[in-house]
């Protein structure tokens, strides 16, 4: 089957600006225009039936998110949408290429899935160093007023909606959703209690959708095209096609649009040409820094949400970032779990104390002090950081990829502590 | 150094394009952040005397801003050099050869990570994944993102920044 590209078919090989005229020649704002002689709640059930769901790494499903929204008359306003483009996953760098490479796409899929809930305001939150992105959806946002798709009654509709870009002041909480919404209150970025969930009782206290820019983008062409389309282009149960990715030592990394459900292998291989030369394949983080590793066994899993879940990971956000046998996988779990301590914004106890603890642990085994006590310790600390033990998804991300490094690459943590020293490291 | 002397208000320029984002908000708070960045676009940090203009313009207490400040790495709350270089630490470019790149970089600056060089012409700071890690490994200078920095084209990099 040859691959149907459809978020990615305006993005140019250089990567330059595509304006208004060139989207719209190309159909944009269809999706919109379409979506305007629709009633809001026919736009939510075309969603629902498309069965898209949150690309941001969580996999919810996107049409149900929209239906907790308190529509009518009654629903308290503001209303509010936010595009989560806080793209701060290690590994994970798809959303800067749809919003440098195609602004338009994720301002007509804002417009359209602020019409489905009736939001009265959008807001883009930014990474603060994704400053082409921020400058490209200023410029793009500018044109979208002037042609009536945003502002007072768009394309004549009698609706209304405003757009802003927020730059974030950068910490990785910002991409929980409601440590996201502190952080837009211009507070620090802490996680709320759920519930009230950010649909009844979110920005400023009232109704809110987040939603990552991949999930939005793909909203203006299931309404243009239906959900019918959207679920054959897929190649499992989980609809729609996906940006996949491939960071490391292979010989060709970066993004592909491909079908939902391409299998592991075919994205390492054909897309991203194999290993370098003379390196071995050990392992993957399927979808960015806080998903569990799989590992040669794993080759022939579907990349979707039911596929990477039976083989005991996550597809998270989809980009992938190879551990070779050059490389310490002790080295790479230090590395990942000293980027965990340090966002962790120190809410609850399991998280800022926990991390911290297997940081410590894991460097010390990298300096040849690990101690035969250090397995066991690290395994207690992924129990206690466990879902549920604590306030937000960041510590149960955090020990994902520790966890399951800890049952597949058990042999190399052992050598560490047995020959005091990392076998990686050259020796003076 | 004359840097760190900050004794000025708020300039005409920084209370306009932080009045410009208040239209973005329901209240003044929420544009904090927005504010304290306008700020350090302008001086390269945000000093004690910024941060009080700034909470007076928004009617926030000095403390209950800082607190906000120190929350995020993107406001730095210490004077920096001229230029100030993010150098990513995360996964992929740790792979790709990141320990090589800090090194190198200590090395011909004179500096530790998180320190400035004595001349004040660049100031090295560690940050996280920034989204490139197909060009890892990668880091920005100012407003620049350079992709697959490495020992051997460093010296070029740098060289842009006087």
């Amino acid at each position: 089957m040859a691959t149907e590209k459809v978020l990615t078919s305006n993005i140019r090989p250089d990567l330059s600006y595509v304006d208004i005229a060139a989207y719209e020649s190309s159909g944009g704002y269809e999706g919109l225009r379409k979506a305007m002689t629709l009633a809001p709640g026919q736009v939510t059930e075309l969603v629902k039936q498309s069965n898209l769901r949150g690309r941001g790494g969580a996999g919810f499903p996107t049409g149900m998110k929209w239906s907790f929204v308190p529509m009518g008359a009654d629903a308290p306003r503001p209303k509010y949408l936010v595009a989560n483009a806080d793209e701060m996953e290690p590994g994970t760098f798809k959303d800067r290429l749809l919003m440098e490479g195609d602004p338009h796409e994720l301002i007509e899929g804002m417009a359209t899935a602020a019409y489905a809930i009736q939001a009265d305001v959008a807001y883009i939150f930014l990474r603060g160093e994704y400053l082409l992105s921020a400058e490209r959806l200023r410029r793009a946002i500018a044109e979208a007023y002037e042609r009536h798709y945003l502002g007072k009654n768009i394309l004549g509709s009698g609706y209304n909606l405003e757009m802003h870009v927020h730059l974030s002041g950068g910490r990785y909480m910002c991409g929980e959703e409601t440590g996201l919404l502190n952080a837009l209150e211009g507070k620090r970025a802490n996680p709320r209690t759920k519930p009230p969930f950010p649909q009844v009782s979110g920005l400023f206290g009232k109704p809110t959708i987040v939603q990552n820019v991949e999930t939005l983008c793909n909203v203006p062409h299931i309404v243009k095209n239906g959900p019918g389309w959207f679920k054959s282009l897929g190649k499992t149960q989980d609809s729609g096609t996906k940006i996949y990715g491939v960071s490391g030592k292979v010989k060709r990394p970066g993004l592909w649009e491909l079908p939902m459900g391409t299998t592991v292998r075919e994205i390492l291989e054909a897309h991203a040409g194999g290993m370098r030369d003379g390196l071995k394949f050990r392992g993957v983080l399927p979808g960015g820094a806080s998903t569990d590793f799989l590992v040669a066994d794993h080759l022939d899993v579907p990349m979707d949400f039911t596929g990477v879940a039976k083989a005991g990971s996550r597809m998270g956000t989809g980009t992938m970032i190879v551990l070779d046998d050059h490389t310490c996988p002790v080295g790479m779990v230090r590395n990942l779990e000293h980027f965990f301590a340090q966002e962790s914004c120190g809410w609850c106890t399991p998280c800022w104390s926990g991390l911290a603890w297997a940081e410590k642990a894991l460097s010390a085994m990298e300096d040849g002090q690990g101690q035969p006590g250090d397995l066991a310790h690290l395994e207690h600390i992924c129990r206690l950081c466990a879902p549920g033990n604590t306030f937000c998804a960041l510590a149960p991300g955090a020990v994902e990829p520790l966890q399951s490094a800890l049952k597949y690459f058990r042999e190399d943590f052992e050598r560490h502590i047995a020959e005091k020293r990392c076998p990686w490291r050259s020796h003076e | 150094m004359q840097a760190q002397e900050d004794l000025s208000v708020l300039s005409p320029d920084e209370r306009q394009e932080i009045e410009a984002e208040l239209g973005h908000y329901p209240n003044k708070r929420a544009v904090c952040i927005d504010a304290m960045k306008v700020v350090q676009r302008h001086r390269g940090w945000v000093s004690d005397e910024s941060l009080r203009d700034i909470a007076d313009l928004l009617e926030m207490s000095a403390d209950e801003l800082d607190s906000v400040a120190t929350f995020y790495n993107l406001i730095f709350r210490k004077p920096v050099g001229r230029h100030v270089i993010m150098v990513c630490d995360s996964v992929s470019c740790w792979v790709m050869g990141y320990d090589r790149l800090r090194e190198r970089l200590m090395k011909r600056l004179g500096v530790k990570v998180g320190e400035t060089t004595a001349d004040s012409r660049f100031t090295l700071l560690p940050i996280v994944c920034l989204g490139a890690c197909d060009h890892a490994p990668v880091m920005i200078v100012d407003d620049d993102l350079h992709h697959n920095v490495d020992a051997e084209n460093l010296d070029e990099v740098l060289e842009k920044y006087k």
